[in-house]
């Protein structure tokens, strides 16, 4: 399907140059090669494949591996790695059978001896500049030119290897660690960065043996408008692009008799680490972690779904009242459609490129970051301890949530809210070096005073999930009616999937009264103001997505029109996250997309306001309901108009 | 520098507005059908048959299609895209407007080589004369409803982008890079629509060819290899310049013909092309044989083929786009191996290696300028071993 359609009628700017971007193929312009076949020969196997099927496709067909490194289902296809060369029956030159699409029919051989012998020179010439050491390296075991050294039996360099570093290694950045030492100019964080997240930080620059990815003008990362999303670390198919590890600062507050050390874990993660240990994607290990946790010394182990159910009770509310002002109050200066601000790839994405539309942008902090707001304030309280003893850890899929916590406006409760954001793949390595066998751990709960929470909160992992969860709470609040009773097993569908921009609209058919709850914060006792509109609602992931539905509202077209959009950064959702498990492609983030899903199918409290601990929290602490005082000191934010400037 | 106007095909009479008329007169598939009849092969270098590539280009759809002149003469060596550029623009834009209406263009780009950019003034002056006299713009020519103008594009220096794809990657404001092939620019082109890339010569000796008939233009040239091409003859000869030849030259008389029967060795189609010796003269200069763009480069008696060979090497690790692994790495390989020859200090094993490599990047590099990379050091290495390797070579 081409992919206008795909993005409900509007498409963005491509960006990248063409030698390096989508066609898999000549369009068919022929009626007659309309899915017609074609007959090749791989390695003496005959095959029929659909015109257009590249080489490298229909190899997969038969489980013949052909190497790749510059290749990626996630992006366009490149072909400068020349690592997938096969030879081709009557044709002279080798072919790239990422790149070559079968037209005709072909007699292809995947490992003649020229094909051998060309694929040993390329990785010889890689490895020439490849300077790093395996056992030092964050890929070691997982790291795609490795295993082909090992593959092609590199048992010498060649054409020699160098010895000394020619790159500074950046480590400019909160999020992402830049080693082009170790770089092999796939350019995968290349098209990542346009392609993908059309964001465009990274480019190559120079030529020849001079090559290298660079930012604009060479600046560090840190000093570029980088959103931090990680996409790039998760599609370099080497060890050239990290994210910040806070690990051995972590052990070293384990290890401090003194340090209340605290972990919060989010969905996606649990989904996916699981990953890092040989189960299959879309394995969830929630319990068991708990156990890992615990046993590598953390004093208390919660779960980030407590304070999205939370979030979901500011978002919604600051939702309803933004929507009172502009019904009611008429008030001309209300910004609609209001958009999410949980993806801090995502803010920062806005207020880079879309400054002009900050004020769009949910005040609400991130559950990240309100919990770490409430431990230091609330929960030190509660629990008696000081909190300049505690120490915060968020367990995230995110590299941005480590840029997001370094931020000096997350400093609500006095000290640095959340001290560190730790991705997936740091965590794992944690647990390795304890030795622990995680997929084999007993399960255990979280830790009290948040013990349960909703599976809406849970949901907030996938695309789609933050507006689901919001929609299950919003709907039932404003009509009255069981959201259950609206979307069959409270599963809210047409906000789900993987398309890359969503758009829904639900009718309110009748209106309730104002909970007591919110009453004070929306100055009205019912929701008459609504009946009989219209709540339009819109999801976007991956910033390529976002930037399409910004232009869109920019222009004034059907997204202008919408209440509430979602917005993350990464494709897929926080279950994409740049901090998740290596490697990535759609049916490994679709699989943990289901057991999220799956997940809170199985769950009791499946809507954020049916949280007795939410409700509990206001009751005792806020005080004054959603978006109230303590909340807008606590759970709120603000946001900078960047621009192009570096803040 | 010498001119030989041998008035045989290029430099034959011609007047651009008869021809162009009379040629827009015809049915667009009968002038197909001439260019084919013709054997016409690409100038430029590759040799693809020209007649076949408008036929594609013809038979493509596309809403807009593109007719771009390939004038980015970067090949060390060659000149005569200059010569026609400065004495012939009018022919050339003919050329341009015969091949657009046999493909159904509409629009038509010169790339320019940024170093040629004196001539745009004059290029300009030309385009706005042929404007005023309707071969360009509405109804161009005299034929109804045709419509078809010509703007110039000037290049920034880099010799990867005579490479059509890159040349067209350049022409959208991108890095020059060549794109992967299928898709061919003939359907996947400019802006990704279907656009016929030719270099100067070819359009020009395309609209003779029209003018004068196939049947006149096969009488020149062998069989595989029709017609004439011009030549930029340099280095170690009496009187080097630009000649106009018959197809299937022998090397041998070629020198005779610009005073360089001394050469030891000649290079044939620039860098990217072979080195001959000696005892190759009697080789012929056709695309079944040794095969050029134009370039000539002769070297005398007491040229070091080494350094020859050098200097072609630092031309490509310089001119390499850097995309690919063989021609990025490889070029860079092979001119620090060169230097290790000159040292003395180049094992045997590992000079066979390097060949080895070279054979690699003429196999698996992505485009033509990795492919070629190799062939000066491998046929200079073939031929003048006994000088190169005079010296023992260490271990
Ligand atoms: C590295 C490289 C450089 C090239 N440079 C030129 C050039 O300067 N001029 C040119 O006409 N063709 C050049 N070519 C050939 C073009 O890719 C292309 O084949 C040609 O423009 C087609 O025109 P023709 O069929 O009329 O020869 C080059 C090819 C390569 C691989
Ligand atoms: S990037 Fe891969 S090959 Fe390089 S040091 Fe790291 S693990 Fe080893
Ligand atoms: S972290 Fe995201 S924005 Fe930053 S360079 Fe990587 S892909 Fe681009
Ligand atoms: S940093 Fe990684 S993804 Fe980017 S070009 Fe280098 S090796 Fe490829
Ligand atoms: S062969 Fe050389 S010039 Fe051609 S694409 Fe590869 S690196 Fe670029
Ligand atoms: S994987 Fe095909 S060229 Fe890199």
């Amino acid at each position: 399907m081409p992919a206008k359609d795909k993005n409900n009628g509007i498409n963005g700017s491509d960006r990248a140059p063409l030698s390096q971007r989508r066609f898999k193929m000549p369009e068919i312009r022929d009626e007659k090669d309309l899915g017609a076949k074609v007959k090749i020969t791989i390695d003496d196997h005959d095959l029929e494949v659909p015109f257009g099927t590249t080489i490298l496709e229909a190899a997969r067909t038969l489980s013949i591996k052909i190497p790749t490194l510059c290749h990626h289902e996630d992006l366009c296809v490149a072909g400068v790695c020349r690592i997938c060369v096969v030879e081709i029956e009557g044709q002279r030159t080798l072919q790239a059978a990422c790149a070559y699409p079968v037209t005709g029919p072909l007699k292809i051989s995947t490992y003649s001896p020229k094909v051998r012998k060309a694929r040993r020179h390329n990785l010889d010439l890689m490895l020439k500049h490849h300077y790093g050491e395996c056992y030092s390296c964050v890929r070691n075991n997982n790291c795609e030119l490795q295993s082909l050294a090992k593959e092609y039996g590199v048992d010498f360099y060649r054409f020699g290897h160098d010895d000394k570093p020619h790159h500074e290694v950046d480590r400019s950045s909160y999020s992402v660690v830049r080693d082009m030492n170790k770089c092999i100019l796939c350019r995968r964080c290349v098209r990542t960065c346009i392609d993908l997240q059309e964001v465009g930080v990274l480019e190559a620059v120079n030529r020849g043996p001079h090559t290298e990815i660079a930012t604009f003008n060479d600046m560090p990362l840190g000093d570029v408008v980088c959103i931090n999303c990680g996409q790039c670390i998760n599609r370099c198919p080497v060890g050239a692009l990290r994210a910040k590890d806070p690990s051995d600062e972590i052990w070293a507050a384990i290890d401090d008799p003194k340090k209340h050390v605290i972990i919060q874990t989010a969905p996606s993660p649990r989904a996916a680490i699981g990953e890092c240990f040989g189960l299959p994607p879309g394995t969830s290990v929630t319990r068991q972690l708990n156990t890992a946790l615990r046993r590598a010394g953390f004093d208390k182990v919660f779960d980030t779904n407590f304070t999205a159910d939370l979030t979901i009770m500011e978002e919604a509310t600051e939702l309803l009242i933004r929507l009172k002002k502009a019904l009611v109050d008429k008030d001309k200066t209300v910004k609609l459609p209001q958009f999410t601000s949980c993806s801090p790839g995502w803010v920062k994405f806005c207020e880079h490129f879309y400054p002009e539309f900050t004020d769009y942008l949910s005040s609400c902090k991130s559950p990240q970051q309100m919990f770490g707001a409430l431990l230091k304030t609330w929960y030190a309280e509660k629990a008696k301890i000081d909190p300049k003893d505690i120490v915060t850890v968020a367990l995230m899929p995110c590299s941005a949530k480590k840029y997001e916590c370094n931020r000096p406006e997350m400093t609500s409760s006095g000290f640095k809210d959340v001290d560190y954001g730790l991705t997936s793949r740091e965590l794992a390595q944690m647990i390795m070096e304890t030795g622990l066998d995680l997929p084999n751990l007993p399960a255990s709960d979280f830790d009290d005073p948040v013990g349960e929470a909703s599976g809406a909160g849970l949901i907030f992992g996938a695309t789609g999930g933050v507006m689901e969860a919001a929609l299950r709470t919003a709907v039932e609040v404003v009509t009255g009616i069981k959201t259950e009773d609206i979307f069959k097993n409270l599963d809210i569908t047409p906000v789900r999937g993987f398309e890359g921009v969503r758009y829904y609209e639900i009718p309110i058919p009748k209106t309730a009264a104002v909970p007591e709850l919110l009453q004070k914060s929306l100055g009205v006792k019912t929701f008459d103001f609504l009946k009989g509109a219209t709540l339009k609602v819109a999801v976007a992931h991956g910033t390529a997505n976002a930037r399409k539905v910004m232009e869109n509202i920019k222009a004034g077209g059907k997204f202008a029109e919408a209440h509430f959009v979602e917005f993350m950064a990464c494709p897929g959702g926080c279950l994409g996250g740049g901090g998740q498990p290596i490697p990535t492609s759609p049916e490994i983030r679709e699989a943990r997309a289901k057991a999220i899903y799956a997940e809170d199918a199985g769950l009791e409290l499946r809507k954020s306001h049916e949280n007795k601990h939410v409700v509990d929290l206001y009751k005792e602490f806020l005080k004054d309901g959603p978006c109230g005082h303590q909340s807008h000191h606590l759970l709120h934010t603000h946001y900078l108009k960047r621009g192009k400037r570096i803040v | 520098m010498t001119r030989r106007k041998t008035d045989l095909v290029l430099f034959s009479e011609l007047t651009v507005e008869k021809a162009l008329k009379r040629a827009l007169g015809r049915e667009r598939a009968e002038l197909i059908g001439e260019i084919r009849d013709s054997g016409l092969k690409g100038r430029g270098g590759a040799g693809f048959p020209t007649g076949t590539k408008w036929n594609l280009a013809g038979a493509a759809q596309g809403e807009r299609k593109f007719v771009v002149c390939n004038a980015d003469e970067g090949e060390p060596g060659t000149f005569k895209d200059r010569v026609l550029l400065t004495e012939y623009a009018e022919h050339l834009f003919g050329g341009m407007v015969l091949a657009a209406y046999c493909i159904g263009a509409g629009e038509g780009i010169v790339y320019l080589r940024g170093e040629y950019e004196y001539l745009m003034r004059g290029l300009k002056e030309t385009l706005a004369s042929m404007r005023e006299r309707h071969l360009l713009g509405k109804d161009c020519a005299g034929k109804k409803g045709f419509e078809f103008d010509i703007h110039i594009h000037l290049g920034a220096g880099a010799y990867v982008c005579g490479e059509e794809t890159a040349l067209i990657e350049s022409l959208e404001g991108h890095r020059g890079e060549p794109r992967n092939r299928p898709p061919f620019p003939v359907t996947t082109g400019y802006l990704g629509c279907p656009t016929a890339v030719n270099n100067v010569e070819t359009f020009i000796t395309a609209l003779h060819i029209v003018e004068k008939g196939a049947a006149w233009f096969k009488k020149f040239g062998t069989s595989k290899s029709t017609g004439t091409k011009l030549f930029s003859v340099s280095g170690d000869c009496a009187r080097p310049g630009v000649y106009e030849f018959p197809m299937g030259i022998t090397v041998a008389n070629l020198l005779k013909e610009v005073g360089g029967e001394e050469a030891k060795a000649v290079q044939v189609g620039g860098a990217s092309g072979r080195c001959v010796a000696r005892h190759e003269f009697g080789s012929t200069i056709a695309f079944e044989d040794v095969s050029t763009g134009g370039s000539i480069i002769v070297f005398g008696p007491t040229r070091n083929m080494l350094q020859v060979a050098k200097n072609f090497m630092e031309f490509f690790a310089e001119e390499s786009c850097g995309q690919c692994t063989p021609c990025r790495y490889g070029t860079e390989t092979l001119l620090e191996g060169i230097k290790l020859l000159e040292q003395k200090k180049c094992p045997m094993k590992y000079l066979r290696e390097l060949v080895s490599l070279g054979e690699t990047m003429q196999i698996a590099s992505k485009c033509g300028l990795g492919q070629s990379a190799p062939n000066a050091f491998i046929s200079i290495l073939q031929n003048f071993k006994h000088e190169i390797l005079a010296h023992p070579q260490g271990e």
